[in-house]
């Protein structure tokens, strides 16, 4: 579903990510590990079009992501978490949700029939809402919620444009150990429906969650395998030396 | 019928009364002032849209008032004589100047924008000062109007009054029908964060485009009517100390209310006919009243009214 | 056109551009370093010739005056940056715009009330009177000329204190990294206070300079402060290098673009219509420059990366 090949950036004389070769089929669940600094966050922007690689391809699907924009991209099926949240403040959970339903539902360009009032939009938001048991808060202004809500919305909007592949940057950013195992659960249940590409330092999520990880180190991929054959690396275990051990 | 929708109809239907009841009273000179406050609240309608819904601060909007008036005013020097014709001239006009002006701006947010925004309306500003013909520097005096069908109903002594409240009404109407519908919820996302806005799939520069191509045409109609009230354009009318009194206008009348541009409006036309009653030098007053306005009463004038109730 | 009067009008943009350069200095570090957008910055520019005008009367002595109005005008500045705009740094930009437009308002009109709405003026000082032969046929006013080398001599003088002084090291690094700067643990009130005072004093001096040249009036401050918001958007917000040279080439632009345009366009129009449309046009250039700049290269001519 989604192929990222011989990816290059540099920033000035730094170079954020070195030949990086990813590949994610449509039924699996793939994480990109790393240290701090990896490069990881700076992949994902790539990927949905924050920023652009020097050199390299990224297919979604087949399709050619490069000359798109980040709005094209996500029209053309990608979506994605942020890693600092990132939501609409002034707009209710519910409203958060169906806006981004709407992006996926015809023109926006419509002017005069009050979008608020349009039942196909909010009964898909709090479809999702529901599935990820936020409905008691749907009414509430975003920019309210507490931190671990916040996380679960960065999901709901991610979902809510029904996408081919779904990018997660360190979704369990922040969140306690009940809030991390509710988040893994539900992930848990996408597994399989919808291919992801997940950062995360959560060694536990990792686990659970993915079929295939690959290990970024100094922007460049250094280890590729099924997490038990991660673990067992040597290579990851030496980049991790002093971190969370694998 | 929520207490926004209410208040504007009171102040409507007061509209509505005035011209008769202030002739009753032997005020009948008064009228002009109200006129002047609506075709000011129309221009702060279209500018709140961008303010308040696009979290668009133009510093340059005036010029499209300008553009609206020179480009009825010409149209009416070349003998175009029917109002709904020199409408759509105007419409057509403002749009194609906001669609290239708007389109360069939007390369920018933030302080360039106003700064751009600034630049435009001056450039604006010296190109109407330059138009010999029509005048230059001095403006022009129009030595006849626009008509409807022949009849003069548009114009002052007549129907002029009820055509510009009927405008203003029809502004005020559709931009809160527009910001509540979907292109006003994109809109109003993008101000929230526009990263995030493009993320969920929408192109935010287009929506934030077609928003500045409307609020210039409102913005146009206001010049239109003005030029046919005042029967007199001039340059003056696109500078940029203008821009700066409408965005007093649109902050002073409350972001946040549906009625802040009309509130804002008639708020500063009157003041500064009563206030200039009793002191010449009343910008001696206005000046700090802004000041204190901004340190202290963030809402404006519509949160002040009514609190804690948002209008 | 003689080469004459090419040269007094590159002379005069050259003039033009070094009173916008001091106006536009004080306006980009107050920007680059406080995020503030001070509109009120060419009342500063106004009050410095109105103080230079009122104490030359009072004294009769233009260096006496001088000083004067430049410790009034850095006094002044201060008391604005204390009583008001020090409230308004964390405010948005909106915000900032509606403040200081509301200090040009009542400013003007103060200007008004105590000097008269006429437009007043001075004669430059006598020992700086009269004319200076620059080549056979050139000869140039010497207060213009002098001025010239005043810029100079302070834009030079700011320039070292920005580069080579620690002051100036925290100024630059206010202007890339102001949050920094503050966990740093400097005393950020008393560098913006020195920053806004400097700028006030600046935009004071240009004023004091500008008043035997140009017109005393209500709202001079008004277009002056556009042009040098042109300036610090052209040469890069924060950038004390930028705004030299973007004050010189728009100060050039516009000088050579009101009298050359007026030449051209005589070429394809009839004289009467070229000398109409002419000036106004050339008042557009230094617009279509900035939006230029802002299109293809937002950050300025010479933008501010730590270094001056």
């Amino acid at each position: 579903m989604l192929e990222l090949r011989n990816l290059n950036k540099r920033f000035g004389a730094l170079q954020v990510t070195r030949d990086v070769s990813v590949s994610v089929s449509a039924t699996t669940c793939h994480a990109l590990i790393g240290p701090n600094g990896a490069g990881k966050t700076t992949l994902i922007h790539q990927i949905s079009g924050v920023l652009q690689p020097d050199s390299g391809e990224i297919m979604l699907d087949g399709r050619n992501l490069l000359p798109l924009s980040m709005d094209q991209r996500a029209q053309a099926g990608l979506s994605r978490t942020f890693q600092i949240t990132s939501v609409l403040p002034s707009f209710s959970v519910l409203e958060n949700v169906a806006i981004a339903v709407q992006a996926k539902s015809g023109s926006s360009m419509r002017f005069l029939r009050r979008a608020a009032r349009e039942t196909a939009l909010n009964a898909r938001a709090m479809e999702i809402l529901t599935r990820i048991d936020l409905v008691d808060r749907a009414h509430m202004r975003a920019g309210d919620l507490s931190h671990g809500e916040l996380r679960l919305v960065e999901l709901a909007l991610a979902l809510a444009g029904e996408p081919k592949l779904l990018l997660l940057d360190e979704p369990m950013a922040g969140l306690g150990q009940r809030e991390s195992a509710r988040l893994i659960d539900f992930l848990g249940s996408l597994k399989g429906h919808i291919p992801m590409l997940l950062v995360e330092h959560d060694m536990d999520a990792i686990f659970k969650l993915s079929d295939s990880v690959s290990v970024l180190v100094d922007g460049a991929v250094v280890a590729t395998g099924t997490p038990q054959q991660i673990r067992e690396d040597p290579i990851t275990r030496a980049a991790y030396l002093g971190e969370d051990t694998v | 019928m929520d207490r926004a929708f209410t208040t504007g109809l009171a102040i409507f239907a007061l509209l509505l009364i005035a011209p008769m009841a202030l002739e009753l009273m032997g005020a009948g000179y008064l009228s002009g002032l109200l006129i002047k406050a609506m075709l000011l609240a129309i221009a702060a309608i279209s500018l709140n849209l961008l303010i308040a819904h696009g979290g668009m601060v133009s510093l340059g909007h005036a010029a499209f008032v300008a553009v609206g008036a020179y480009a009825a005013a010409i149209a009416l020097e070349s003998g175009i004589e029917n109002i709904l014709v020199l409408l759509a001239i105007t419409l057509a006009v403002t749009a194609a100047v906001a669609l290239v002006t708007g389109a360069l701006a939007l390369r920018t947010s933030g302080v360039y924008f106003l700064m751009i925004t600034l630049a435009f309306g001056q450039m604006i500003f010296f190109t109407l000062s330059s138009l010999a013909a029509y005048g230059g520097d001095d403006g022009l005096t129009l030595w006849s109007l626009a008509t409807l069908w022949g009849s003069d109903v548009v114009q002052n002594g007549s129907g002029l009054y009820f055509v510009i409240l009927a405008t203003m009404i029809a502004a005020w109407w559709g931009v809160h029908r527009i910001s509540e519908a979907r292109f006003g919820r994109v809109l109003r996302a993008a101000r929230d964060n526009p990263q995030r806005t493009a993320i969920m799939g929408y192109n935010v520069k287009r929506y934030q485009l077609v928003a500045y191509v409307i609020a210039a045409m409102i913005a146009g109609v206001s010049g239109l009517l003005t030029m046919q009230h005042a029967e007199f354009v001039s340059p003056a009318l696109a500078a940029w100390q203008r821009s700066g009194d409408l965005i007093v206008v649109v902050v002073l009348g409350g972001l946040s209310s549906r009625n802040g541009a009309i509130l804002g409006a008639f708020f500063i036309v009157l003041a500064e006919e009563i206030l200039s009653q009793f002191l010449h030098e009343w910008r001696l007053l206005y000046g700090p009243l802004l000041v204190v306005m901004v340190l202290y009463a963030k809402g404006g004038l519509s949160d002040l009214l009514s609190r804690p109730a948002k209008a | 056109m003689s080469l004459t009067l090419f040269l007094i009008l590159v002379l005069n943009g050259i003039q033009y551009g070094i009173l916008l350069f001091l106006i536009a200095a004080g306006l980009t570090l107050v920007f680059g370093v406080m995020g503030f957008i001070n509109l009120a910055h060419g009342v500063q520019y106004m009050v410095g010739a109105y103080l230079v005008f009122a104490f030359y009367s009072m004294t009769g002595s233009f260096g006496l005056a001088m000083v004067l109005s430049l410790v009034t005008a850095l006094a002044f500045g201060l008391f604005l940056e204390f009583f008001i705009f020090r409230h308004l740094y964390e405010r948005s930009h909106l915000d900032q715009v509606l403040a200081t437009f509301g200090i040009i308002i009542f400013l003007n009109e103060l200007a008004k009330v105590v000097f008269g709405p006429t437009t007043l003026s001075i004669d430059p000082p006598e020992f700086l009177s009269g004319s200076v032969q620059l080549t056979e046929q050139l000869r140039y006013p010497v207060y213009r000329f002098a001025t010239i080398i005043a810029g100079l001599v302070v834009a030079a003088a700011l320039f070292a204190i920005v580069s080579y002084t620690r002051v100036g090291m925290l100024i630059r690094a206010g202007a890339t990294s102001p949050e920094i700067v503050s966990a740093l643990g400097v005393n950020i009130k008393r560098l913006f206070m020195i920053v806004f005072g400097v700028g006030a004093m600046l935009a004071g001096l240009a004023g004091v300079i500008a008043a035997p040249i140009f017109a005393i009036e209500p709202g001079m401050g008004d277009n002056i402060l556009i042009v040098a918001f042109v300036v610090i958007i052209t040469g890069g917000i924060g950038s004390i290098g930028g705004a030299f040279v973007a004050a010189l080439l728009v100060g050039l632009i516009d000088t050579l673009g009101r009298s050359l345009s007026v030449e051209l366009l005589s070429a394809v129009f009839s004289p009467s219509v070229a000398n109409q449309i002419g000036p106004a046009l050339a008042s557009m250039l230094i617009y279509v420059l900035m939006a230029a700049i802002l299109i293809f290269r937002p950050k300025g001519l010479l933008p501010a990366r730590g270094v001056a």
